[in-house]
């Protein structure tokens, strides 16, 4: 079963369409409330010092110099309403608003030939995930900031959560504090327990 | 009914006469267990977010949790894919589609129904279906493709966005897989209850005559 599951990443990563983009909506069609989900209550929810929080750089990149939160907050931001699709089956629309993620691997000069953005979480147990660099590269993958122009609440992440619509919601990083640019995989949180590790949409 | 008379006298004659090719119950054979598995590994997806007020009973869930229904899920997928493809294009193009499921006239069908309802339907010649199983084979066929187009269209709602169009959007290609889902299970026991019931026609699946 594992061994089809490659299968299936293979097959995906055969068929991602680099250039195609995940359908946008109306400020209309945006679901409210937006749903606060995770493997905790919200109650247990990290609660993120904005003036203690860094972000780290790893791995295969020129600058691995840290970023403080009103460092991040002076790059370029857009925003995008995109449908979040979950591995459990429902959706919602939600607005998010941040850095293209490939304007920052080009800004600290990543080595985009690497097979990985392997990203590490403030979630209780400790989250992570990998993201394949196509993906990574992909123009609507996000750093966010906001959330419907607001400044990301706890519940969806804060300070920074990693908004990739071309993937389902768990391989939507929340609670960010790492990033490593890597040719190894390193596994993730939920993939490490036998979600399909590509999950693309 | 002349053409019945005739139909009967045909089997009289030839009484070993191939009723099941061996590529319809290889593949249908396959496609049973495919179903089986993508209809039990769907209702462990279901109940991770069920769209109404109801889950499956744990019992007759495949893979223990959502995980492990994915698993199989999108294992199982290929099977069914493949060997239902394979079938439709040998059904298309043997002719047998053709042959052995048309014509399907409202009529036919009303008079069927009414001589199932009061045991009158004959099965003599099981090389023939009368409208009720043309009418359930044909349909069922193209639940199969919107059930495999609907699950596409959820498994790649970006890169198969097109498919998503078909449906309007991703959650009512959800609720097409449901209900296509559903309709099978119907199907299922209707056919699996009508096959004890003429045990030579489910002798012909297995050994073809």
């Amino acid at each position: 079963m594992k061994t089809v599951s490659k299968f299936n990443d293979a097959v995906q990563d055969f068929i991602f369409n680099p250039d195609a983009l995940a359908p946008t909506f109306p400020e209309s069609a945006i679901t409210k409330p937006f749903p606060f989900n995770a493997y905790y209550d919200l109650d247990d929810a990290p609660e993120i010092d904005a003036d203690d929080w860094k972000l780290e750089v790893r791995g295969l990149v020129d600058n691995k110099k840290s970023w403080t939160l009103p460092e991040l907050y002076k790059l370029p931001q857009v925003s995008q309403i995109t449908r979040h699709i979950c591995v459990e089956g429902w959706s919602a629309i939600g607005s998010w608003t941040g850095t293209p993620l490939r304007d920052f691997l080009k800004l600290i000069g990543a080595d985009t030939r690497a097979k990985y953005v392997w990203f590490q979480c403030a979630d209780k147990d400790g989250y992570n995930s990998p993201l394949d660099m196509r993906s990574a590269l992909h123009p609507q993958t996000q750093m966010t900031f906001k959330y419907a122009n607001e400044i990301l609440p706890r519940a969806y992440g804060f300070p920074m959560k990693i908004r990739v619509p071309t993937k389902l919601g768990f391989k939507n990083p929340k609670y960010v504090i790492s990033m490593e640019v890597t040719n190894d995989y390193k596994g993730g949180y939920w993939e490490d327990q036998g979600y399909n590790s590509f999950s693309g949409s | 009914m002349s053409s019945l008379t005739v139909t009967d006298e045909q089997v009289a004659a030839a009484p070993a006469k191939m009723i099941q090719p061996a590529w319809v119950r290889l593949m249908h054979w396959v496609n049973a267990l495919a179903m089986i598995l993508m209809i039990l590994s769907g209702w462990q997806i279901y109940n991770a977010s069920p769209l109404f007020g109801f889950s499956f009973p744990r019992e007759y869930t495949l893979g223990g949790w959502l995980g492990g229904g994915l698993l199989w899920h999108f294992a199982a997928m290929w099977l069914l894919m493949i060997n239902g493809l394979a079938y439709v294009i040998t059904g298309l193009a043997t002719g047998r589609f053709r042959k052995k499921l048309l014509p399907i006239t409202p009529m036919g069908v009303l008079h069927d129904v009414r001589a199932a309802l009061t045991f009158k339907l004959g099965h003599d010649d099981l090389t023939v279906y009368n409208y009720v199983q043309r009418l359930l084979y044909a349909g069922i066929i193209v639940v199969g493709v919107l059930i495999v187009l609907s699950g596409l269209s959820m498994w790649k709602p970006v890169q198969l966005y097109y498919l998503v169009m078909l449906f309007g959007d991703y959650p009512t290609a959800r609720y097409v897989h449901f209900f296509c889902m559903a309709a099978i299970c119907a199907f299922l026991v209707i056919h699996v209850l009508l096959a004890l019931l003429v045990p030579k026609s489910l002798r012909a699946m297995i050994i073809g005559r």
